[in-house]
């Protein structure tokens, strides 16, 4: 772990200042106890040795007591300071984090495991607290004071100093080496530990199984046992790992006891005054003090610092290049050629080659297994994910002085947007607004920012919801919570058509529009996506019901290539002649012209 | 307070720790305070053998100070960690009586905190609230006596500001972490679930050009809590002045009232500086207190975490006449059948009527929300109930629950594999099957070709919840050790929920097989192949409404016939997909 990572200061830009001023802050510190160690003894000798009393002391205790109070003010202000700080950066990280992994899109980190990084971007950031509040400080002191000290010493008593000046870096590299040589202990250790600890977890979430095979009472006796093993490895580790603050605290008492007992004996011999040897006395603990202090507050920060790294690598993943065209002619027909996407780190492709047309004015229904990659190819065609292999060509794209297929990378994705509603599987309705609560009203004109309210209610009415809506207690202006809650699913997903039918758009990407709804509502979306294909729009729909088959001009089948790519023309022939008839038999789809 | 009854268990080992801990804490102070008298001394120029002792001392109590450290930190993390079994131990006895049923109300993710997490911060009571204060006080009364033998008046100016360091400073510091913490936690609370909805939604956002008004909500809710941050950081920050202060009262105090003393001649002026060094060591041991009692109040929160789950009602009472395990023939009867769920919810089951014969296989189907849930529980002894149930000619109410099932077994859709050996996964069913059974039974269920591929056979580590397994591989190991169990009676409770359909259908297919003659239920809402069981019940809004084989069923035209004709929609679905060269599309022939 890096004390301070520079990044931090590159990323939360309000950590720059904060360093700098508790730098000073920490100097000033420095001065104030050395003066007050000066004070202390003062008083002491010069009333021990009967040249002083009461009364004449009394300016030199207000002193001291004037300089304390400093202190402690100086110590205030530096811990106020952190908090601060903590907050203005935190909040500065977070944003920089999720501006970035909007950026970055739905294969980036947040796609891969939305829950870690949201848990990341806030509960994780949080332990930064401790690392700006109470490690940096005592970092920054450990650093200045002890050299302050020893610059101090060296004016009265060159051995002191020297004791203090050698045991000093004796303890950090002694801590380190024991460091070093504990990590890989440690580490083997913690994975036995958290083994052991997963076991009790283990045995909590598999309860009602054991309790069904009658092991449940049994499976207690193992808890103790586990328990057991789990505190004798823990002891284990902290054997080792509590050696190095044993290291720190000995050597460190031992020098303080070292300067005491040498300069006592140079005291006897007159080679010392009594209030230099007090004043030494007092100040060679603070040398000691925030080097304690540092080891103290390690792991706290070291927790904060961990988050703040995983922010950062989030951070520095590259934003892929986009294409900055946007003169994409009206109504253009695409083309989709051998299309494959593997999203990275998966060995097995999530898209497997697929080649179809979509053009204007048709219906054309995908279909295929789930997870076959059916949702993937409308992501691609949204330029959402980019293609691992194959293209997507944009035809009568103006190239030069001629007429163009034009490779959808090459168009500026958010312009090429604007062209496309999209209904995706599980739709959240978010609003275009900055502030207050998203209303459903709110929720669909996300679609066309300047819809009117009569455009919105037209457009619930074709996506079948707006008697729905409209029964509700406050209509189009419900309030809708986190994830559409306070819709039904249904509900959710067909004002989120709404959504896509009131853009003016030349292409509309569908996912499984009419799941999770009744025979009549299920008629209601099948004649809006009908007229929108009159129009001239391009409607590119994921089927998983036989009436979304029945109005399609083309059917693509998404999915990985089975045994049946593999045999001959004839053989396929056959079955596809098999298949038919199966089809026939059962009947529903018979006489719709497939 | 429940848990510490628990964490006191090794009381003689919390006690060794806490003596340890005050010799520790005690040598810091006499350190300091025989350094402060030797050079006090060593300044009236004695024979440099007069200091002899001292300096023997001054060194000893350097080594004693980390050394009684070091054992203080290992023998209290010992205790603590004895204590932390035995915990573990009382509230896995209690969530053993509730489970499943009494811990329906708490999701899964936040009962696996509420037990893992919050019971392990108890470790926190005796390491980071209990040894240091038990050491803090000790010193600060030991150091207290010292000083008033030393000089009264250091000594009373002393006893004000360490008593104050010890109750003060901690009940403020956390009075205010408390304070500002309510004020954070909704504003954190907010920040937090705006920026889950934004990942949430970030393909939305994307695709609709909205991520710079997403940006600007979570920009807005932000700003709100850095204000309210910055407006709490002074009153967050107080704990270090505050110390500081006390610190230094005390020492200028007693030094101010020991003077005169000095000066009168009452106190040897090498006692000087031992009065005035004393407090300051001892103030030392003081500051970690304020930490400590915002451990105290992390305790507490997770205790009463804790508490809310082991105190929730037991979901079945005691049998009182304690009747023995079921008997053959293995029948079920159910008669005028009414549960809920728990006490304060509605009625699930509207008295239902019900009964399979020995070695008979029913199905019950239904919308999900009819119930069916509720009578697999009932049937399982995990939930009360009124009217009659009767299994293997006893009346379950009577019988104990882990009597009733050694005769009565259920699968459900999440059954759990343990972080173990594929055999001891299995064992779980039968603590004696040999190896061949086992092979045995994983044959029957279709896991053969699977077993051969595993590294170690049966030996083979399936990870945490069997990650390295696929749904339809964790439900067939969980119906093997079910098997070998040998119960009469299975209910499965949808056993197939969350599989892709092409694995749901093969290990129904398995699952009906391995059931030929034994007493089955089968609860689903997929109906294929259930012309395969003797007889189906329809189960909607809690009531049985219709009852029969698979033909009849289909013939009376309801709920049945209608998911039936949905799901062959399916299935012709798949045939036109089968018909289409995957990757590529067919056009209309004909409109």
């Amino acid at each position: 772990m890096k004390p301070l990572d520079p990044r931090l200061l590159r990323y939360a830009r309000s950590t720059r200042g904060f360093v700098i001023i508790t730098v000073l802050l920490g100097v000033v510190m420095a001065v104030l106890v050395i003066i007050s160690a000066r004070l202390l003894s003062t008083a002491i000798v010069e009333v021990a040795q009967g040249r002083a009393d009461l009364a004449t002391s009394i300016p030199v205790l207000l002193g001291l007591l004037a300089i304390i109070s400093a202190r402690a003010v100086i110590a205030w202000i530096s811990e106020a300071l952190a908090y601060r700080t903590s907050a203005r950066a935190k909040a500065e990280l977070r944003e920089a984090a999720l501006d970035h992994i909007l950026t970055l899109g739905p294969t980036g980190p947040a796609s891969v495991d939305p829950g870690r990084v949201a848990t990341l971007l806030t509960r994780g950031i949080d332990a930064l607290d401790a690392y700006y509040a109470r490690y940096l400080p005592q970092l920054f002191l450990a650093m200045i004071v002890p050299i302050a000290v020893i610059a101090t010493v060296i004016g009265f008593d060159l051995v002191s100093a020297l004791i203090i000046a050698i045991t000093l870096p004796i303890i950090v590299v002694f801590m380190i080496l024991i460091g070093l040589y504990t990590r890989t202990r440690v580490d083997r250790q913690w994975q036995t530990l958290s083994r052991l600890s997963g076991h009790f977890l283990d045995l909590i979430a598999g309860l009602p199984t054991l309790k069904v095979l009658g092991r449940a009472k049994k499976q207690a006796q193992a808890i103790g046992d586990i328990g057991d093993r789990y505190r004798s490895t823990t002891m284990g580790v902290l054997r080792v790992s509590f050696l190095s603050s044993f290291a720190l605290e000995l050597l460190a008492s031992l020098s303080v006891a070292l300067v005491a007992v040498t300069i006592g004996v140079r005291l006897v011999e007159g080679g010392i005054a009594f209030s230099t040897a007090l004043f030494i006395l007092i100040l060679a603990p603070e040398a000691y003090l925030p080097l304690r202090m540092v080891g103290q507050h390690f792991h706290a920060a070291a927790e904060g610092l961990g988050a703040a790294d995983e922010v950062f690598t989030l951070l520095e993943q590259p934003v892929p290049a986009t294409g900055d065209r946007t003169d994409i002619p009206a109504r253009p027909s695409v083309l989709i050629e051998g299309l494959t996407v593997t999203y990275p780190g998966r060995e097995s492709p999530a898209l497997h080659p697929t080649t179809f047309t979509i053009d204007p004015g048709e219906v054309t229904a995908v279909v295929g297994p789930s997870g076959g990659g059916k949702s993937t190819v409308l992501r691609v065609l949204l330029g959402l994910i980019a293609p691992s292999g194959g293209r997507v060509l944009v035809r009568g794209m103006t190239a030069g002085d001629g007429v163009r297929d034009v490779d959808l990378t090459e168009l500026a994705p958010e312009h090429w947007r604007t062209r496309i509603g999209w209904v995706p599987q599980e739709p959240h309705l978010v609003s275009p607004a900055t502030t207050g609560a998203t209303t459903v009203a709110d929720a669909v004109r996300l679609g066309r920012p300047d819809a009117s309210i009569e455009d919105i209610r037209a457009a619930l009415d074709a996506a079948g919801v707006r008697d729905e809506i409209e029964s509700l207690p406050d209509g189009v202006r419900t309030v809708i919570g986190e994830g559409g809650s306070g819709l039904s699913a249904g509900q959710v997903r067909r004002v989120a058509l709404a959504r896509a039918l009131i853009r003016p758009v030349d292409l509309l990407l569908l996912d499984e529009p009419t799941a999770a709804l009744d025979g009549a509502s299920e008629a209601a979306v099948i004649s809006a996506l009908r007229a929108a294909a009159q129009s001239g729009v391009a409607v590119v729909v994921v089927a998983h019901r036989p009436a979304l088959i029945e109005i399609a001009d083309a059917v693509v089948h998404v999915g990985a290539p089975d045994l049946t790519e593999r045999l001959s023309p004839t053989e396929r022939e056959l079955l596809a002649a098999e298949a038919q008839v199966d089809r026939s038999a059962r009947g529903t789809l018979t006489g719709s012209g497939w | 307070m429940r848990m510490w009854s628990a964490m006191r268990a090794d009381r003689r080992r919390l006690l060794l720790a806490g003596f340890l801990g005050f010799l520790a804490s005690a040598s810091a102070v006499a350190l300091l305070g025989t350094s402060g008298w030797l050079i006090s001394f060593a300044a009236e120029m004695p024979p440099v053998l007069a200091l002899g002792v001292a300096a023997v001392l001054v060194r000893t109590f350097a080594l004693t100070r980390s050394v009684f450290r070091y054992a203080e930190r290992l023998v209290g993390h010992d205790a603590a960690f004895r204590g932390l079994t035995r915990l573990r131990e009382d509230v896995y006895a209690r969530l053993e009586r509730l489970a499943p049923v009494g811990l329906a109300r708490f999701t899964r993710g936040d009962l696996l905190s509420r037990l893992v997490a919050d019971v392990d911060t108890a470790l926190d009571l005796p390491l980071r609230v209990v040894l240091p204060w038990a050491q803090a006080v000790a010193v600060s009364v030991g150091t207290v006596a010292f000083l008033l033998w030393l000089n009264p008046g250091a000594g009373v100016a002393t006893a004000i500001a360490l008593a104050l360091g010890l109750t003060l400073v901690p009940w403020l510091v956390a009075r205010l972490a408390a304070r500002a913490e309510a004020r954070l936690a909704p504003l954190r609370g907010e920040v937090s679930s705006t920026v889950v909805a934004s990942l949430a939604g970030s393909s939305d956002l994307l695709a609709y050009g909205a991520t710079g008004a997403a940006l600007q909500r979570v920009r807005a809710v932000d700003d709100e809590l850095t204000a309210v941050a910055r407006r709490e950081s002074a009153s967050l920050g107080v704990s270090a002045g505050l110390g500081i202060v006390l610190q230094g009262v005390a020492v200028v105090a007693a030094l101010a009232l020991a003077m005169p003393a000095v000066t009168s001649g009452q106190l040897e002026p090498v006692w000087l500086a031992v009065v005035a060094l004393v407090p300051l060591a001892a103030y030392d041991l003081l500051t970690t207190l304020p930490a400590s009692a915002l451990a105290l109040q992390r305790v507490r929160a997770s205790a009463a975490r804790v508490v809310e789950v082991i105190d929730s009602p037991l979901p079945v009472a005691d049998p009182v006449d304690r009747l023995g395990p079921p008997v053959a023939p293995y029948a079920v009867g159910v008669r005028d059948l009414r549960a809920r769920w728990s006490p304060d919810s509605p009625l699930t089951l509207h008295g239902i009527d019900l009964a399979v014969a020995p070695g008979e296989r029913i199905g019950i189907v239904g919308p999900s929300g009819a119930g069916k849930s509720t009578l697999a529980a009932v049937l399982l002894g995990f939930l009360s109930y009124d009217g009659a149930v009767v299994v293997g000619g006893r009346e379950i109410r009577e019988v104990d629950g882990d009597d009733l099932r050694t005769c009565v077994t259920l699968l459900t859709q999440d059954a759990h594999v343990f972080d173990t050996t594929i055999e001891a996964n299995l064992r779980l069913g039968d603590a004696h099957a040999d190896h061949d059974e086992m092979l045995r039974m994983l044959e029957r269920v279709g896991l053969h070709s699977w077993l051969e591929q595993q590294p170690d056979g049966l030996a083979t580590q399936v990870g945490s919840g069997g990650v390295t397994m696929s749904g339809g591989e964790r439900q067939r190991l969980a119906l093997a050790r079910l098997l070998l169990a040998h119960r009469p009676i299975m209910v499965f409770d949808e056993p197939t929920e969350h599989l892709d359909p092409a694995t749901a259908d093969a290990l129904t297919d398995v699952l009906l097989e391995v059931t030929e003659g034994t007493s089955t239920v089968l609860i689903t809402h997929r109906l294929r192949d259930l012309d395969r069981l003797d007889r189906i019940v329809v189960l909607i809004s809690g009531e049985v409404v219709a009852s029969g084989t698979h033909e009849e069923l289909l013939a009376e035209d309801g709920w049945y016939a209608d998911r039936w004709r949905a799901e062959t929609e399916q299935a012709d679905l798949a045939a036109l997909t089968a018909s289409i060269p995957a990757g590529t599309a067919i056009r209309r022939s004909s409109r």
